[in-house]
């Protein structure tokens, strides 16, 4: 059994650095790489790719990514965990082993295929057997909007990782899996530590949300002395180092920019937070109020005392369904009555919404450069502003209305308000809303499956 | 006297559907029951006003130094049903740290704050 095991983070979302993962392979010992490419609306995103082109629904990056590492990942023995599978989990296995095949990798290279989070071919199935799927936050039931679903995804932890490892997995590729559970599950594998020990499980969770964000946890988007923070230009992302004990160390590669400090931990540890006390994940409950933290020299902060609760009897469900149509679109008024003009322009274009008769469920104003962020803590703006951008949004069932919307702004140029400009960008687009619609399933409906692809 | 948050605290803040959390950490250690007392859920509320359109509800993190607020239906919906800038309420952030906090002149001195 190893002491000592390093995960590394190489994505915090799909479309992040694209370096990122290349440089933790490249720029120091690593035994795992862990990659989340998946946001709550990128689910339904891919099953709109899979429905048009039955090969798409996964993040191609990923496959380019691997094209690029998986000769050093070999050599190094990395292995590499990761959700890119999307909607077709199969179909992104097949791009991998297929690029390893092309690397003169075969025979190298194992790949663990998780499935069985994708359940919306048997969401009728559970209603029909009085399964109660409702939104947790609402409470209204599945049956009310089951028409309009576009996506529906458990989200799985770390046991069939843990799984796929066991069985000599190089390259690990699921579909919704939990980020958490991609760091978890090496731990778990190298340490032997098992699921009932929830204080071990809660310390592998927390290590995950500290990396699952990518640079969020080394000096990215950190307030903390933010000006200080060296060369983010080769930002490093974070790597766990983890301890048999149960310790793990968060740091980054030696010579990268960025900053790994007790204040950046503690900002990325309250990141999306709810309730402290009851962290839930498909494999327990942690307890971040007996998280404790130690500063261990430049770049290093311990972490350590973790402490968590039995899981629950259910998975979490992210279903998406489309839910209308919305477009946002923007002009810049200049100095001098930057803002005035902004909001005469806005009342202007009200009025004509109205008069052409169009239904919206939101009409939505924004004042970029006045209240945008801040709303109305950030008071008046300065008198002598030198630019406002008017930004207004629409939302509403109707495709038509919202389309007739993104004709009305361009005409603002030379029908109202002077000094305005930035319509370069053409007619604002009008795209087609997604909502989500969280539940709870009990985990005995459902079947997880792990294969291995040889390559 | 009255002093800005920004001043006694750092704070990152997220998503989870149309909540937005705010965690905020304290400067310093010792300023820390400072914020527990005054940086209250209902002080929050106040603060934020028409902004945030639910309740408030504040978890304490003595361990971290830290408070996380949970300002309910405050994103305009949340995820792509949104229409704001902010939809991920990335900068209610600073935005609490916009708040104004009573100290009085003997404790500002003993905690060192200017």
């Amino acid at each position: 059994m190893k002491e000592k095991v390093r995960v590394a983070s190489g994505q915090g979302f799909w479309g992040d650095l694209l370096t990122a993962p290349i440089d933790q392979v490249r720029g120091g010992q690593i035994d795992y790489l862990m990659l989340d490419y998946l946001a709550e609306v990128t689910m339904s995103i891919m099953q709109k790719q899979r429905a048009r082109d039955a090969n798409a629904g996964y993040a191609k990056d990923f496959v380019s990514l691997m094209r690029e590492i998986l000769p050093d990942c070999v050599e190094k023995n990395i292995k590499v965990l990761s959700n890119a599978g999307g909607v077709n989990v199969r179909g992104c296995a097949e791009a991998i082993r297929d690029a390893a095949k092309e690397l003169g990798l075969s025979g190298q290279v194992k790949i663990g295929v998780v499935t069985g989070d994708d359940i919306l071919p048997r969401l009728q199935e559970f209603l029909d057997k009085g399964v109660a799927i409702d939104n947790m936050e609402t409470g209204e039931s599945l049956s009310e909007i089951l028409d309009k679903v576009q996506s529906a995804n458990v989200y799985l932890g770390a046991k069939p990782l843990v799984e796929a490892l066991g069985k000599g997995a190089q390259t690990i590729v699921g579909g919704r899996l939990t980020d958490t559970g991609l760091t978890l599950a090496p731990l778990m594998h190298e340490f032997g530590w098992t699921f009932e020990d929830w204080n071990k499980v809660a310390t592998g969770t927390i290590a995950g949300h500290i990396i699952e964000c990518g640079a969020q946890a080394s000096g990215g988007n950190c307030q903390f002395d933010w000006e200080t923070i060296p060369d983010l230009a080769n930002v490093g992302f974070p790597i766990v180092e983890a301890y048999s004990n149960g310790d793990f160390v968060i740091t980054k590669h030696e010579g990268t920019g960025g900053r790994v400090n007790i204040p950046a931990i503690k900002e990325q540890l309250l990141y999306e937070m709810g309730d402290p006390h009851a962290y839930i994940t498909p494999d327990v409950v942690a307890d971040f109020t007996t998280i404790h933290l130690k500063d261990e020299g430049e770049n290093r902060v311990r972490v350590y005392g973790i402490e968590g609760k039995p899981n629950t009897e259910f998975y979490k469900v992210s279903i998406a369904y489309s839910a209308g149509w919305k477009a946002v679109g923007t002009l810049v008024y200049s100095y001098p009555d930057a803002y005035q003009k902004a909001k005469l322009a806005d009342k202007i274009l009200r009025s004509r919404l109205d008069k052409l008769g169009l239904k919206f469920d939101v009409v939505l104003t924004e004042f970029v450069g006045v209240n945008a962020t801040h709303g109305h803590l950030a008071g008046e703006p300065p008198q002598d502003i030198p630019e406002v951008q008017l930004r207004v949004g629409v939302r509403g069932q109707n495709k038509a209305d919202v389309e007739r919307f993104t004709k009305e702004l361009a005409p603002l140029i030379l029908t109202g308000p002077p000094s305005v400009t930035g319509f370069a960008g053409g007619r604002p687009k009008t795209e087609e809303i997604m909502a989500y619609f969280p539940a709870l399933i009990p985990k005995s409906l459902i079947e997880t499956k792990v294969e291995i692809l040889e390559a | 006297m009255k002093i800005e948050l920004l001043n006694l605290a750092h704070a990152r803040s997220g998503d989870k559907g149309d909540t937005a959390n705010v965690g905020v950490i304290a400067l310093k250690d010792e300023f820390y029951a400072l914020l527990v007392r005054e940086v209250t859920a209902e002080k929050v509320k106040e603060h934020f006003g028409v902004m945030v359109k639910g309740a408030v509800e504040r978890f304490e993190l003595p361990n971290l130094g830290a408070l996380n607020f949970l300002l309910h239906e405050s994103l305009g919906g949340g995820g792509t049903l949104s229409l704001m800038t902010d939809a991920q309420g990335k900068t209610f952030s600073t935005a609490l740290l916009r708040m104004k906090i009573d100290v009085s002149d003997e404790e500002a001195k003993n905690l060192s704050i200017s």
